[in-house]
């Protein structure tokens, strides 16, 4: 990664357990097991860049996304945004999301079908900068229009919209106190390909004009590949790779990148790509992962050194790190 | 090969309070025995309802098709009775759906639902009449007959060996490992991908001629995709089962499929063998359409989104229903509606681009 | 869906239309009794208080259109005049059961937790008094009438109106736009304020319109058991109890008022049926 002052965005063993409590005591502090959803990522996002973080379901890329904004309390590690730690209560809510703002992954869910589109947008200018209605309205209309919206939505109500301009407005709002980064949790999940390929579009042209860095939530390896400069593979709540985006994408080295990248379907019949790949068992479960290398049941370089130690990130080639015992033989 | 499914001026519409909506639109396609076909489309295409119409599947009060013949074998399915199709409905033609948790029943085991099916195949086998309560045959050899009933009881059924040996069988046809543990699982406690497979499992030992999968994988993690299509396409030769996909991913189709139809507001673009789809793209949605799919690096490779949005389904459309967002639209499409016309052998195409 | 759409939706219902009839014939004649009564105006044919027992027990006439009971008062003027009586009542403890109920279930369900748990089990022992013993309890201590019968139906209503608070909104707390205005700054206050109460909105008034009709024949009984308006004041449910003995006698008297009260229950079951109806539909 870059150099620290150009690190907009880093976490230190960020780590967030969730509690399950087996039994009928609602006070019992007496916890039988915990879902390891995060557990020991450090990441850093460098200034006016993309990072994508790339997993499957319950890798935990979407708790680290709300980790990392703190809408739920990290359990431990720190998180650093501009240099300043977040996690010690110093610095405000109100005072981070000035500069940290987050699109959704469902644009059906995202707004509030009783308030109009301009209210919406306006929401977060009213709350923490606390403006005036007049300079409210007019900042509305400078978001709506830097999403490719004419300022007469302001007036709508979200049923009155489709899928994609829904997520626009989200952009919008997103975009209206001017944060210096974006956490995208699947934008385009739940859109149409010709509606996605507009609202990536949208968000590469925000980047550039805004200067904005993203920290991109995506299952989908060719929207990282496409938007991003640098991509974090997470398994079971660890980050198993990550690296320059053409680094980890041609030359994979964690046996599960591999298989992930090798999973992703590409549109072209001559390279039946899928047809090839061959990855056994299922997705590892979070409250009981395997004991080592949480991807040791499913890998075919596995030895017994793997099911005993949980390999530690290293550096294996300028700025590309991999999470395993093995990763000279893999290449 | 011979001609599994042959559609032919299918319309189907459906009927709201307000408006009607026109969801297919005179469509003709053909189904080839051994041949996998999938069909391509965003949401509102008509690809699903296409796929529901097959096997009668349709909403009931609200859908209706209103024009049109679905030959299958020979047999109208359009002109049987609702007591007819249900023949036909999961013993030559079965169907998976999109989401794996509510598709199969949460109160019996896997081995219960497996078995469940076989009987009913054994009973249509013997041309007994397949009741709703109680299905009770002789299975194979064995003199007691089985019964599979709707009550749950606390204690654990007992199927006999034979049948659970089948029920084995078809777990291991579709990879799962460990089918002894599985036959026990509720669906509750397996992931979506198992659950995927076991629908596969049970809709093939029903051992139909054709198998219609409705966006299968959708809901379904990356690597688990790659499982079952894989899966699917391995199926097709071992069992000789043709295969209906209907998917909104291109990349998918172009992965297993043999041939692909792309469909727009209702209607074919285009329908042609996968490689000359994807090498010669003749229609230009569908050209849009692959140029909407992100590949290559930021800052090197352009996305070019089609402008537009879809049309109103509910108002009938004089000309070419894409004309609006082409590219290259010219005069007449705004005026006469183009038919899918052959351009070469396996490659049909609705554009008059291309003459007609 | 706003006002107009519904209106239009049940228009084209025949039930609702019906319902929503019989309602506002209700509710203007609730109004204009109300008005005439601030007003000193007497709009009844006969002062409802006016006895009479030389013509006591009269079988309905033209002068009497319901006859008259068994001290020789119209009943017409008598049942004319009741009729604000069980509206007030019941739309009130309905407001105040959908503004507790509201408030409670959206802070147990927003806020979660130990909140959830003690609000909920607060609801729990409230909903477990009966309308009877409670309403007892209150005309033993407050002594009888229409306020503290109001007040005894407005303590334990609410319960049930916090748990269809709480579930609608826990549904809306997963939204995203909830999390969205986290971070636009908000406080949990204002959100529940501002984004949690109006989408459970609908919801509440669905519930409602269908609940309006049990506090009508609530109150009926409570009035019926003598806790509420106390003889000579007219109420319907009053009526029926002190003229029951002239059931086989004078059969109008005990049987009029019941047929009074339960046109007005069926008119707003029907009303909230077609509500309940045109908002699912849209």
């Amino acid at each position: 990664m870059a150099t620290d002052s150009e690190v907009i965005l880093r976490t230190e063993e960020l780590t967030k357990y969730f509690p399950i409590r087996r039994g009928l005591n609602p006070f019992s502090r007496h916890h039988d097991a915990f879902v390891r959803a995060v557990d020991g990522v450090s990441l850093g996002i460098p200034k006016g860049r993309t990072v994508a973080v790339v997993g499957e379901s319950g890798c935990g890329k979407t708790t680290l996304a709300r980790t990392i904004a703190l809408l739920t309390p990290p359990t431990g590690g720190h998180i650093y945004f501009d240099e300043k730690e977040i996690t010690n209560g110093k610095m405000s809510k109100a005072e981070l999301y000035k500069n940290m703002q987050m699109v959704f992954q469902d644009p059906e869910s995202s707004l509030d079908p009783r308030m109009r589109v301009g209210e919406s947008i306006g929401e977060p200018l009213q709350g923490l900068m606390q403006w005036k209605k007049d300079v409210v309205q007019d900042a509305v209309e400078r978001s709506l229009k830097a999403v490719g919206l004419s300022a007469e939505f302001a007036s709508r109500l979200p049923k009155q919209l489709s899928g994609g301009q829904k997520q626009r407005v989200a952009i919008a709002r997103a975009i209206a106190p001017q944060p210096k980064l974006l956490i995208l949790d699947e934008p385009t999940s739940a859109l149409d390909a010709s509606v996605q390929a507009q609202i990536l579009r949208l968000l590469l042209e925000l980047q550039r004009e805004f200067d904005l860095s993203y920290m991109l939530i995506t299952h989908n390896i060719a929207v990282a590949q496409y938007m991003s400069d640098m991509m974090a593979v997470m398994y079971a709540g660890n980050v198993v790779e990550r690296g320059p985006i053409k680094t980890v994408i041609t030359k994979p080295r964690h046996p599960y990148t591999i298989a992930l990248i090798a999973s992703a379907p590409i549109a072209d019949p001559k390279r039946r790509n899928l047809l090839q790949t061959e990855i056994r068992g299922e997705v590892a479960s979070a409250i009981n992962p395997p004991s080592g290398c949480r991807f040791n049941p499913r890998c075919p370089y596995a030895d017994s050194i793997c099911s005993i130690e949980n390999p530690p990130l290293r550096e294996i080639s300028p700025n590309h790190f991999v999470a395993c015992h093995f990763a000279e033989k893999t290449a | 090969m011979d001609t599994l499914l042959s559609i032919q001026n299918l319309t189907v519409v459906y009927d709201t309070a307000s408006k009607r909506v026109i969801a297919v639109d005179d469509v003709n396609v053909e189904l080839k025995q051994d041949e996998f076909l999938a069909v391509v489309g965003e949401s509102g295409c008509g690809k699903s309802t296409l796929g529901l119409s097959v096997i009668g599947l349709l909403p009931k009060p609200g859908a209706r098709v209103s024009a049109g013949s679905i030959k299958y074998k020979d047999t109208d399915l359009l002109k049987l009775g609702s007591n007819k199709i249900r023949e036909f409905r999961g013993t030559e033609i079965a169907m998976i759906f999109q989401e794996p948790l509510t598709s199969l029943s949460p109160v019996y085991r896997v081995e219960e639902q497996i078995a469940e099916a076989i009987l009913v195949r054994e009973m249509r086998k013997k041309g007994k009449k397949v009741t709703s309560d109680v299905m009770q045959t002789t299975y194979r050899n064995d003199s007691a007959p089985v019964s599979v009933t709707r009550i749950p009881r606390l204690k654990r059924r007992s199927i006999p060996g034979e049948l659970r040996g089948e029920v084995i069988e078809y777990l291991k046809l579709v990879r799962i490992a460990d089918p002894e543990q599985v036959l026990d699982r509720y669906p509750f406690e397996l992931s979506g991908g198992m659950i995927q497979r076991v629908m596969i499992a049970m809709a093939l030992s029903q051992e139909p001629a054709l198998l219609i999968a409705d966006e299968p994988t959708t809901a379904l993690d990356v690597t688990t995709q790659a499982q079952v299509l894989k899966l699917m396409k391995e199926l097709i030769k071992k069992v000789r089962t043709s295969i209906l996909l209907v998917t909104h991913d291109l990349a998918v189709a172009s992965q297993v499929a043999d041939r692909v139809i792309v469909m727009y507001a209702g209607e074919i673009a285009e329908d042609a063998d996968v490689l000359s789809l994807f090498s010669k793209p003749l229609h230009p949605y569908t050209n849009g359409l692959l140029s909407c799919i992100p590949s290559g690096y930021k800052d090197e490779s352009e996305l070019n989104p089609i402008a537009g949005a879809l049309p109103d389904l509910s108002v009938r459309s004089i000309g070419c229903k894409f004309a609006p967002r082409c590219p290259r639209a010219m005069q007449v499409c705004s005026t006469h509606r183009p038919s899918l016309t052959s351009l070469e052998k396996n490659h049909k195409v609705s554009c008059f681009l291309y003459g007609n | 869906m706003n006002l107009h759409s519904a209106y239009s939706f049940i228009s084209k219902n025949r039930e609702a239309t019906f319902g929503f009839a019989i309602v506002a014939v209700y509710l203007i004649l609730g109004l204009v009794v109300a008005l005439a009564d601030i007003a000193n105006i007497r709009i009844t044919p006969y002062d409802p208080l006016q006895q009479n027992v030389g013509s006591s027990l009269g079988a309905p006439s033209t002068a009497h259109l319901f006859g008259t009971d068994f001290l020789g008062r119209d009943v017409f003027s008598r049942v004319i005049v009741s009729v604000p009586n069980d509206l007030v009542v019941s739309f009130c403890v309905v407001a105040l059961a959908i503004c507790v109920g509201a408030s409670i279930g959206a802070v147990a369900a927003f806020k979660g937790g130990l909140f959830d748990e003690l609000l909920m089990r607060f609801t729990d022992v409230i909903f477990s008094l009966p309308a009877l013993v409670i309403a007892m309890v209150i005309a033993v201590a407050l002594g009888p009438g229409l306020t503290h019968m109001m007040i005894a139906l407005m303590v334990i209503w609410w319960p049930p109106y916090a748990r269809v608070a709480r579930g609608e909104a826990l549904r809306v707390s997963h939204q995203n736009y909830i999390e969205a205005a986290k971070f636009a700054g908000q406080r949990t206050a204002k959100i529940i304020f501002k984004h949690v109460l109006p989408n459970i909105s609908i919801t509440m008034l669905v519930y409602a319109t269908l609940d309006v009709a049990t506090v009508v024949l609530t109150y009926a009984g409570l009035s019926y058991l003598g806790l509420s308006v106390r003889p000579p004041l007219p109420d319907l449910g009053e009526m029926i109890s002190t003229s029951q003995d002239y059931l086989i006698i004078a059969p109008w008297l005990p049987v009029i008022p019941g047929i009074v009260i339960a046109v007005l229950v069926i008119g707003f079951s029907l009303l909230g049926d077609g509500i309940r109806d045109a908002l699912e539909a849209s």
